[in-house]
């Protein structure tokens, strides 16, 4: 398996596994692949009885579509995980720090480090919040960032998710999973904990909670509803959170607070975890034909009477052409390095790089400014001739809609198939929350992987899989 | 608890009820077309009209044939109470309640819409038909079952138990209706025994038959089956039971929030007006008009409940 051109996590070396996956391989190795596929197909029932699916718009026959799982897990050791926690802590305080400061005084724009047109020609910028400041000072209270590897001690992020990351449902259910199907596994290996996520982003929301919140805060869930795609997830954190999962439709504004219809009448809610996109929160204040909002919800967030989690603008952080800032973002208001790097990013509206990404489009990825999910993005190396001369019209037809970058040489990780171990390409998606009382980094993430050979592409919309991630405490 | 809640709890309960209500209702009809001997008769069309299916049926179809009812009662759907629709529409409610279920409850539901819906993909053909039909039961009650053991004795319980009961005294009540006139005492029939087939149609359609037997021996009366499926407390499908039921569960809400609603009323009144009387007055006053006003008084209290407990704006 080794002499591959790609970082392969557990073969890397010639003669044996690597350290943080020594005593697994040991075990599988050791295992009867019968046995083991009995497991796999065990686990997809699992999921399949639990309802862990995720939805696809515009298939009606495959609404509730299973994420497929692979059993082998993603390990993480101890000292790789303090470093990548120390860089997400890092990015995720500067991330924050300069939404308040786009939102207030503009000093990073004064300074010349990010350009004002970046900012004031931008999708997600929402002049709304010019002034507002969210209860605790608080706009990213989740936040996901999407890192990759591409060898031993290179780490790169790849993408920050500071509007509503998904995908920590399947991170806690990956783990039960694994749990439930191989106890032996976690007796003999030192696996830290994960399945605590609920009660800390409780506990992180309601310490957000607006000034002067007497008792223990209420805290909801915004969904946008049954059909959406995360719906799984909304109400999987919803119940092991034990609030309540609301839709528009079941909360108006009464009296200057944002209240939930319950048996009972109307009652007061004081942090909405909202999972509902910037411009369906409120069809007085955005779109108007809106019917997910809340319609004033916005007015009683800027007079401080509700905590909205995200706060809404912050998607002005994770645009991926903001992104090419991060490292200079970070320096702004940290003083330090960035310790997690960037990958190396073209930003289309630039003319000379307009020009290298079309000269090179078959050696790159070019992605969406705001695109998601690995919709209408193009991955250059796997693309067909035909695919890259009409992605070339849309890139000439709005140039300043695209990024690029190098395609990286993602790392693999062996996933179980009918002929065995075979590698795969992964990224990993640990989730950040913050508070007033500080940041917390849950010890493991979501792990996403390609399940078809040599792919890069790891969007579950796109047929990706996911595993379960081991931070080992060592 | 959010009203919104309450609603998906209550009609998920409801659907579920449904769905197994219909699966017997196939089942009893399948069984007196396998049994009769003679002339050939039409066992379907009733079967369809106590469903409440009977017109829209007769737009899709121009005859009734027994693979063309079963289809449509089972899996069509076009009609919105079949079993398949039935099913698909409790586990929706589900999924919307999910947060006030527990897992067991969730994975019993997500399981026997799994497996009923996988069972009715195809045509049923009528060797696999009693297979099928048990399997809806079987997974309807696990639902049940996983309700009973594991849900607290809140107000998700309630909400889930008023639908149960309100679905369950609509079916027996439409059951009764669609053979109110094999009931009637004609002169010259008065205080005499059913013909089998019929008593056995009814009986059958609420699993009632050996309980039948057991209270009330093996004579079949019509005074009897009408007092045993109405005012019978001891028989889990009676109107009575389930007025009662529904009327202690808003009991256990009033108490659990501390105020009584025009609901509460609205099922003392009921209980007592409909309830409290012999078998006999019910057919001097009429058996049929009786079970119309039996059936509207318990719309009006699904009514007011969802105004009650705020299940829409």
């Amino acid at each position: 398996m080794s002499g591959s051109k790609f970082f392969d996590e557990m073969w890397a070396q010639e003669d044996a596994a690597r350290r943080p996956y020594a005593s697994f391989h040991d075990w599988i190795t050791g295992e009867d692949p019968a046995r083991l596929r009995a497991k796999q197909r065990e686990a997809e029932e699992v999921f399949r009885l639990t309802g862990i699916t995720f939805n696809v718009y515009g298939r009606k026959e495959a609404e509730e579509r299973l994420i497929p799982f692979d059993i082998v897990p993603r390990i993480i050791s101890g000292r790789e995980w303090q470093k990548l926690s120390r860089g997400i802590e890092q990015r995720v305080i500067a991330i924050n720090a300069f939404l308040h400061d786009i939102y207030h005084r503009q000093e990073i724009l004064k300074a010349g480090r990010v350009p004002r047109e970046m900012i004031a020609n931008n999708e997600a910028f929402l002049p709304q919040m010019m002034g507002v400041t969210p209860p605790g000072g608080i706009y990213t209270h989740i936040v996901g960032i999407d890192l990759v590897r591409t060898g031993e001690d290179e780490f790169f992020v790849l993408e920050d998710n500071a509007r509503t990351p998904s995908g920590v449902s399947y991170m806690l259910e990956n783990r039960e999973t694994m749990l439930r199907m191989f106890p032996e596994l976690f007796a003999k290996e030192k696996v830290r904990n994960v399945s605590n996520y609920p009660l800390r982003l409780q506990k992180s929301l309601a310490e957000c909670a607006p000034y002067g919140t007497s008792g223990e805060p209420t805290v909801a869930l915004l969904t946008p509803g049954i059909f959406n795609s995360a719906y799984f997830e909304h109400s999987f954190l919803a119940n092991n959170m034990g609030v309540e999962l609301v839709e528009g439709h079941d909360l108006r504004v009464v009296d200057g607070r944002v209240c939930m219809r319950t048996t009972q009448g109307y009652k007061p809610i004081d942090v909405l975890y909202r999972r509902v996109d910037d411009d369906f929160l409120d069809p007085l204040n955005f779109r108007p034909d809106s019917t997910l909002g809340v319609p004033g919800i916005f007015d009683v967030y800027r007079a401080g009477g509700v905590t909205l989690a995200n706060a809404p603008g912050t998607g002005i952080a994770d645009d991926k052409a903001i992104y090419s800032y991060m490292p200079d973002i970070v320096e702004f208001y940290t003083g330090e390095k960035a310790i997690l790097q960037n990958v190396p990013t073209w930003r289309c509206s630039d003319p000379d790089a307009l020009k290298y990404v079309l000269d090179n489009l078959e050696e790159l990825v070019v992605k969406e400014v705001h695109g998601s999910g690995g919709y209408g993005m193009l991955v250059g190396p796997a693309a067909s001739k035909k695919e890259v001369a009409e992605f070339r019209k849309k890139l000439q037809a709005k140039p300043s809609n695209y990024i690029a970058q190098p395609t990286l040489a993602l790392s693999t990780v062996p996933i179980f198939t009918k002929q065995g171990l075979a590698p795969r390409h992964v990224d990993l998606r640990p989730f950040v929350l913050m508070s007033p009382q500080g940041i917390r980094i849950t010890p493991g993430g979501l792990t996403r992987v390609a399940m078809k050979k040599g792919s890069l592409v790891v969007n579950s919309s796109q047929g990706g899989g996911t595993k379960d991630t081991w931070v080992l405490d060592d | 608890m959010l009203g919104k809640t309450g609603n998906g709890l209550f009609w998920m309960y409801r659907y579920l009820e449904r769905a197994e209500n219909n699966a017997r209702l196939i089942e009893t009809g399948q069984r007196i077309a396998l049994t009769r001997s003679g002339a050939p008769t039409d066992e379907w069309t009733p079967v369809m009209q106590t469903t409440g299916t009977a017109a829209s049926y007769s737009e899709k179809y121009d005859e009734v044939t027994k693979d063309t009812a079963i289809d449509w009662m089972l899996r069509d759907s076009d009609n919105p109470s079949s079993v398949r629709s039935s099913v698909e529409a409790a586990r929706q409610n589900a999924r919307m309640v999910r947060t006030a279920l527990t897992a067991e409850v969730w994975g019993a539901m997500n399981g026997c819409y799994i497996d009923v819906k996988g069972a009715l993909t195809r045509k049923v053909n009528e060797r696999d038909l009693p297979g099928v039909l048990g399997l809806v039961r079987q997974r309807t009650a696990l639902v049940r079952g996983a309700t009973h053991g594991t849900m607290l004795r809140n107000d998700a319980y309630d909400f889930a138990r008023i639908g149960t009961f309100l679905e369950r005294a609509d079916n027996t009540a439409r059951i009764l209706d669609t053979k109110y006139y094999v009931l009637l005492p004609t002169s010259a029939a008065v205080g005499s025994q059913l013909d089998n087939v019929q008593w056995e149609t009814i009986l059958r359609s609420v699993s009632g038959a050996a309980g039948f037997r057991m209270a009330y021996g093996q004579k079949v009366r019509p005074l009897e089956i009408v007092k045993y499926l109405i005012l019978d407390k001891r028989m889990p499908r009676s109107l009575n039971f389930c007025c009662s039921k529904i009327r202690d569960n808003l009991g256990f809400l009033a108490s659990d929030y501390g105020t009584k609603l025009d609901a509460h009323e609205m099922a003392d009144n009921l209980c007592r007006r409909f309830m409290s009387h012999g078998v006999e007055s019910i057919f001097d006053y009429g058996l049929h008009e009786y079970i119309q006003d039996v059936v509207a008084a318990l719309n009006e209290l699904g009514g007011q409940i969802e105004r009650d407990y705020r299940f829409f704006e």
